[in-house]
């Protein structure tokens, strides 16, 4: 089987993330950037369904600048077999629907026309929208199974387990299929001194928004369908009151709730 | 005044919260129409149009109730086409931003997910987002199609307005491509018998600190009505479920008060809790960068200062 892996290259969430003055998007220049930690699961699960399988392909494919190339090298060193780069400076400052778009024209062109199974992580850890998913599965016109804890792929279906709020729930989609996988799923790999040496001579494709037969004015900040009008850094919380246990501690934490009329 | 959907959230007829929550906010930008897909429209009626919903429209068919969220979107954007609403809220849920993401590329309109306040301004419709784990608030407004919103439970006060709510069933041909994911098994939680986690007023999270005893979180928790959440630490020590995480990986909570017992207040987790109005945090170490954010803090010994605090809300709750 062969599986597409879309990852996302993000701002470190330990960094101090802000946005640019000029335009209000993330700023993703003054910052460290990594493969999104939710990915790692998408791809660690995709090299097991392959391994299981004995044959199939992982292709790994980011939209975003220059620097997202390391997202990609990150995933070739986990085990991953090609990557495809989309980059392109019209699509600085695209919304999910246009990012969307551009992922569903370059899974299409990686797999001629016809994905098996196109894997995600649950949501990326900048945006957290986790809506790219699901625009990605009716772009493509694929059936998409998300939040999945557990996975299966059988003959011509995928099953999932996904631990919803009030019940477990078996979900069974047939392929081709979007997935996309929780930090429950798996315990991902780190890569290995021979993968990171593997990984150096693994194929990765460059693509522009031509390679894609997309127009420049389909993505980028001004073709998005929703503005930013502003952006406000919200002051610090005041810190309140802390008080040290002295053997009342719980009496004075419920004394505290009652002022505020909690209780 | 134009319409405005609002998508029921419900199980089989009993409301979640979040509906009369979307309902109050709809009012703000128009006549609610609310969208009930599946069975017990006719229990949800008086609800729906207690909180203001002038029409309620109805699907309610076997290809609604097994499928997942495909046949919803279909649904809204057959709506959509039909009475040209002025916006569309969801629950932002999982499943409310799943609908939501289809619905956008289907009709080709902008989404806002996560928004903790929707108004009517003046350029249509302005939302406030809480990002960057609380450091940043966005305004934005959709530019293109109908506004399709995803509003964060608990984001408004729920207020009662009545009004019609005349059933009217639609029916809509459902693709089969939406009906190629389908649920073959559902188990059902242990009933806990405390408030639903997004939707609770209080909740009372353990972390690291607990050592794997939730005992005392658990009755600090019921003594005040509260949901349990957990740390990322705890559930993936195993023991609290995933359903229960709060953080950036789990479940994103803004509750009147929200108490951190044993919990760091790592950034993973500040995301999912900073928008909380009180913040209260009982850690042994007096260095956690929780007690950062906290409106009251206990440096102690947990299993000390619960227990103790217990009794007293018990005490005073008479």
């Amino acid at each position: 089987m062969n599986i597409v892996v879309c990852v996302k290259y993000v701002p470190d969430a330990q960094s101090d993330r802000s946005f640019r003055d000029s335009d209000r998007t993330v700023d993703r220049d003054g910052v460290d950037g990594l493969l999104s930690e939710l990915d790692e699961y998408a791809v660690e699960e995709a090299l097991k369904i392959v391994e299981a399988a004995g044959e199939g392909e992982v292709t790994v494919l980011t939209v975003g600048p220059e620097a997202a190339a390391n997202a990609i090298k990150k995933a070739l060193q986990m085990g991953a077999d090609r990557g495809v780069h989309v980059e392109d400076e019209a699509i600085h400052g695209s919304d999910a629907a246009a990012t969307s778009l551009v992922l569903a024209e370059a899974v299409r062109k990686a797999t001629g026309g016809t994905p098996e199974l196109v894997m995600t992580g649950m949501s990326s850890t900048d945006g957290v929208m986790g809506v790219v998913p699901a625009m990605l599965a009716e772009r493509l016109g694929l059936p998409q199974v998300t939040y999945a804890s557990e996975l299966t792929v059988g003959e011509g279906t995928v099953t999932i387990r996904r631990d919803g709020d009030t019940a477990s729930e078996t979900i069974e989609a047939s392929l081709p299929a979007l997935v996309s996988v929780t930090d429950q799923i798996n315990e991902p790999r780190y890569p290995s001194f021979k993968g990171i040496m593997a990984a150096k001579k693994k194929p990765v494709e460059q693509w522009g928004l031509a390679d894609l037969g997309i127009d420049t004015s389909q993505v980028g900040l001004d073709a998005a369908w929703t503005s930013v009008v502003s952006v406000t850094k919200r002051p610090p919380r005041a810190q309140g009151q802390i008080v040290a246990d002295e053997g009342d501690g719980g009496s004075r934490l419920a004394e505290f709730l009652a002022g505020q009329k909690f209780i | 005044m134009a319409e405005v959907l609002v998508l029921v959230d419900h199980a089989d007829g009993r409301l979640r919260k979040a509906t009369a929550e979307l309902l109050t906010l709809a009012r703000r930008l128009g006549e609610p129409s609310a969208v009930h897909v599946g069975p017990g429209a006719e229990k949800a009626q008086v609800t729906l149009a207690k909180y203001g919903a002038h029409k309620v429209y109805v699907v309610d068919d076997a290809d609604t109730a097994a499928y997942l969220v495909a046949p919803q979107a279909e649904i809204l954007a057959a709506l959509v086409e039909k009475v040209a609403p002025a916006a569309v809220l969801v629950p932002s849920n999982a499943a409310g931003k799943e609908i939501a993401a289809r619905l956008s590329i289907k009709t080709g309109s902008g989404l806002i997910t996560d928004a903790v306040d929707v108004r009517a301004g003046d350029d249509g419709i302005e939302t406030t987002q809480s990002v960057f784990a609380g450091s940043y608030s966005v305004t934005s407004t959709v530019t293109a199609g109908t506004p399709i919103v995803a509003v964060k439970p608990n984001s408004a006060p729920i207020e009662a307005s009545p009004a019609a709510g005349v059933i009217e069933t639609v029916t809509v041909p459902i693709s089969d491509t939406a009906k190629a994911a389908r649920v073959t098994d559902s188990r059902p939680k242990q009933a806990t018998g405390r408030p639903e986690l997004t939707e609770a007023a209080i909740v009372v999270s353990g972390g690291r600190g607990t050592g794997g005893d939730f005992g005392p979180v658990e009755a600090f928790a019921d003594s005040l009505g509260a949901a349990v959440g957990a740390s990322r630490a705890a559930v993936d020590a195993g023991w609290y479920p995933h359903s229960s995480q709060v953080g950036q990986t789990g479940k994103q909570v803004s509750p009147q008060l929200y108490v951190a017992v044993g919990i760091s207040g790592a950034i993973q987790h500040r995301a999912g809790m900073q928008t909380s109005k009180t913040i209260v945090a009982v850690n042994k170490d007096e260095e956690a960068p929780i007690f950062e954010l906290v409106d009251f803090g206990v440096v102690g010994d947990l299993f000390s200062v619960l227990p103790q605090a217990t009794e007293d809300v018990k005490k005073r709750k008479g």
